[in-house]
């Protein structure tokens, strides 16, 4: 199966490839927004993408079209993200071209789903939390990154 | 050797200040910093605006204790690498970050002894003296992946929805 995996840099980044066993078995490609990252990810496809942040819309605009670019490019099956932005906008294009997606919710939000993963809710296929406080219907906790 | 990180989205003057300040006290020990767009001119401690992920990792795996913010990228390092870290959470009010976001997951991290907090300049001295004098800190070890029911559930979800 194609599998895109999108984190912007950072925690988000770190907490993907802490999840590497879950999909690496299949056609991965990864997004994210350093391009020093390909590094790290020997051996995998690897495009970056511009960050953004909810407060500049214009470059959330930016952003999607990037992501929407990749997608094009690569055909994924399925999307699986670790957050935040550019994975945001990888579940909505998902949502629109009817690519299955994976949102898991950074460790960092331990007192409510992050503002991305709340959106996200609405778009993607399973969504993880990884504070067990934090599940309900919608939300599943099933661990976490740092065991 | 202490090695302080702030990531590379924002910078965090008030800790590359503080860390200068108490550099001086700190005896035998020195200070490298990983900085970003300061306006803060360091007199005391070593900094660099930008670091190679090897000098990165470098500087990291040397250091005796990792003082930084309480990013998710910078606590997950130091766990695997059983480095000792001492968090000093951004806050919205001196305009670090846009929310305090930092400050819960400090507090939800240290209840489970994963780090070290000081939520205050004035703490960060007590809680520097604290663990330099302790040579042997005891900290939780974490392995490379994450939980085995986390990446089974993933794995048969990609399968199955």
């Amino acid at each position: 199966m194609r599998v895109l995996a999108i984190a912007s840099a950072g925690g988000h980044w770190v907490q993907l490839l802490r999840l590497l066993p879950a999909f690496e078995k299949h056609e991965v490609t990864f997004i994210s927004t350093n391009k020093s990252f390909a590094e790290t990810v020997k051996g995998f496809d690897f495009y970056d993408v511009p960050d953004a942040s909810r407060w500049n819309k214009l470059r959330l605009l930016y952003l999607l079209l990037c992501v929407a670019r990749v997608v094009t490019k690569v055909k994924p099956q399925l999307i699986i993200t670790t957050g935040a932005a550019p994975g945001l906008a990888g579940v909505i294009i998902g949502k629109v071209w009817g690519v299955k997606a994976i949102w898991i919710d950074s460790i960092a939000n331990v007192e409510k789903i992050s503002m991305s993963g709340r959106i996200a809710i609405l778009f993607a296929d399973k969504v993880y939390t990884q504070w067990p406080n934090l599940a309900n219907s919608k939300v599943i906790y099933k661990g976490n990154v740092i065991v | 050797m202490i090695f302080v990180t702030i990531g590379a989205q924002e910078p965090f003057d008030r800790l590359i200040k503080a860390m200068d300040q108490l550099a001086p006290m700190l005896s035998d020990t020195t200070v490298v910093a990983q900085v970003y767009q300061t306006n803060y001119k360091a007199k005391n401690i070593l900094t660099f605006d930008f670091l190679t992920p090897s000098e990165y990792s470098s500087y990291f795996d040397k250091a005796s204790l990792i003082v930084s913010h309480a990013g998710m990228g910078t606590i997950i390092s130091a766990l695997v690498k059983e480095k000792p870290i001492l968090v000093v959470p951004r806050q919205a009010k001196y305009g670090e970050t846009r929310n305090d976001h930092q400050v819960s997951t400090a507090k939800v991290f240290e209840l489970l002894h994963y780090v070290h907090v000081a939520y205050s300049v004035a703490e960060l001295k007590l809680k520097l003296e604290e663990l330099l004098l302790q040579n042997h800190k005891k900290v939780n070890k974490i392995g490379r992946y994450a939980s085995a029911e986390l990446i089974q559930s993933i794995e048969s979800n990609i399968l199955h929805i």
